[in-house]
């Protein structure tokens, strides 16, 4: 007679788990991560087999149609910690893990995306309007305003980023995925998750801009970029690593691009050049990346 | 049991009642109509045959008590219940039109015009209020609103303190009076809207609403501070 460890389902350790047992199977999950600790870390950002799971998972979580109220309360079914988790893992990434798996889990919420890109729009938007007030204070001639006309633009351009972007991204993975068999595949709602959270880092980096430091400023900028830039990274990398080299790096070249020209597209347009160029000669290769991004910007609006 | 059923309707059946006899000699008196019946369609005649003045009073008691409720913020169900949408309009209205007027030296760098603050105010009460109820709140659409609504009251009265502060001088010192009004009245809107909205969400989902709520009135106190004439 099959002794019932024989018959019980293996549950892999990311997957979201239904069973009315989990407290005897946590310790064995454990005692396998002890084991095999580099088969369980390509387990984690590869998903092997439980990107099928979670998305069987995914699609029996959100079953009601998508007229009703209660569809569009499956997006927002995230508790306070579960919030403050997320965000903790974006401004912590932990090299190797992957954020979507980790944090996410089939469980993607609009809640943050939606109040982080508020919240940057409205802190970028103030800490612009507070940096040039004191780089042109003491003037005679400056007579101060407040600028409200560049609210509406920092929201047009991070929505549009925090929403477009990833459909983008989507789409092209959609494609990718069809043409080659991929292990992992995202849905929309994950990767406009992952983009939203990894925007939260920009906050407290535009707050800090208000320093009218050059030297101060770019390496803050170099710091958060390498920061969210490596969450998408390690998000997007197994998605795309088993196509063609030159995809593959393309793909996440553009990423790591875009998410570039925004934080150097926001800093160009919104805080005006502090007037003491001393730090001007030591600045090296990120001032070029700057002038594209401040004649982009001015040609657009 | 032949003297039990001989003794009455009380006997042994029903002992309490036993001593309890109706006199065959007081007449039934009083009026059959149901008073809740007869009142009611009388009321609603009569809503229309009275002058106007006490409709208009009536409404203008029904704001003011409320105002008076976001003054001092107990947990009363006036507020929530009888909701209505007349005080938040006049308080927007208000602060628009006061935030008028300001340093208007390019189109593009001035102030926010009047339509952009009535669309953040109420947009941004719509946002907060589909907020709440998308986490699992139980509260009604129209209530929020009214809730938020009626707690622009403080940083009207804000409004109203800066331009006057303004008009004596637009130094550093009155600067920092702004400054310390429009932080405390800040404060006070949204203890005041946190203490009618709290209850009605689930439990451990409270900071993710009051933290839109926050950022709402951030947002129309950094409009109020940064209004300089012109």
């Amino acid at each position: 007679m099959a002794t019932a460890d024989d018959l019980k389902f293996q549950a892999n350790p990311d997957a979201t788990t239904i069973s009315i047992d989990e407290p005897v199977e946590i310790p064995k999950n454990q005692q396998s991560h002890l084991q095999e600790p580099g088969r369980e870390e390509d387990d984690e950002l590869l998903g092997t087999d439980d990107s099928d799971k979670t998305e069987l998972l995914a699609g029996q979580k959100k079953s009601a149609p998508f007229w009703t109220f209660e569809y569009y309360q499956t997006f927002f079914d995230v508790d306070t910690y579960q919030v403050l988790d997320r965000i903790k893992g974006s401004v912590f990434p932990v090299p190797g893990k992957n954020f979507v798996r980790l944090y996410i889990r089939s469980n993607p919420d609009l809640y943050g995306p939606f109040w982080i890109c508020a919240t940057l729009v409205f802190t970028i938007a103030v800490s612009g309007n507070l940096s040039n007030f004191f780089i042109h204070l003491g003037k005679p001639t400056y007579h101060y305003v407040p600028e409200f006309r560049k609210v509406s633009i920092a929201a047009t351009t991070i929505y549009a980023y925090a929403w477009l972007v990833p459909l983008a991204l989507w789409g092209f993975l959609m494609w990718r995925n069809s043409k080659v068999m991929n292990i992992v595949s995202y849905s929309f709602l994950e990767i406009v998750c992952v983009y939203g959270y990894s925007l939260f880092v920009y906050i407290p980096t535009a707050i800090l801009w208000i320093i009218p430091q050059k030297v101060v400023r770019w390496v803050l900028m170099v710091f958060s970029l390498c920061l969210s830039g490596s969450v998408l990274v390690m998000t997007f990398w197994p998605a795309v690593r088993d196509d063609n080299r030159r995809v593959a790096v393309a793909t996440v070249a553009t990423i790591l691009l875009l998410h570039a020209l925004l934080a150097v597209g926001c800093l160009a347009y919104f805080f005006d050049a502090p007037e003491l160029e001393i730090s001007a000669p030591i600045i090296p290769a990120p001032i070029i990346p700057a002038h594209n991004g401040t004649t982009v910007i001015t040609k657009s609006h | 049991m032949a003297a039990a059923e001989g003794s009455g309707a009380g006997g042994t059946l029903f002992p309490g009642l036993a001593d309890v006899s109706i006199s065959q000699d007081i007449p039934v008196e009083g009026e059959i109509t149901v008073p809740v019946g007869s009142h009611s369609p009388d009321e609603d005649f009569s809503t229309l045959d009275e002058p106007v003045k006490d409709t208009i009073m009536r409404d203008l008691k029904a704001v003011g008590k409320k105002f008076v409720h976001v003054m001092y913020p107990r947990k009363s169900s006036t507020l929530l219940r009888d909701w209505d949408l007349w005080g938040p309009l006049v308080l927007c209205v208000s602060l628009a039109l006061m935030l008028q007027g300001g340093s208007a030296d390019s189109k593009d760098d001035g102030g926010p015009q009047f339509a952009e603050v009535f669309v953040i105010i109420w947009f941004g009460a719509v946002v907060i209020t589909l907020n709440s109820k998308l986490l699992g709140g139980t509260i009604s659409f129209f209530q929020s609103l009214c809730v938020l609504g009626y707690c622009v009251m403080p940083l009207t009265v804000a409004m109203l303190v800066c331009r006057l502060v303004l008009l004596a001088g637009a130094g550093t010192v009155s600067f920092i009076i702004r400054l310390i009004v429009v932080g405390a009245m800040f404060a006070w809107s949204t203890l005041a809207s946190t203490a009618f909205l709290a209850d009605s969400q689930p439990p451990n989902r409270k900071a993710l609403v009051v933290y839109p709520i926050f950022l709402f009135y951030f947002v129309i106190s950094w409009m109020i501070l940064t209004f300089t004439p012109q």
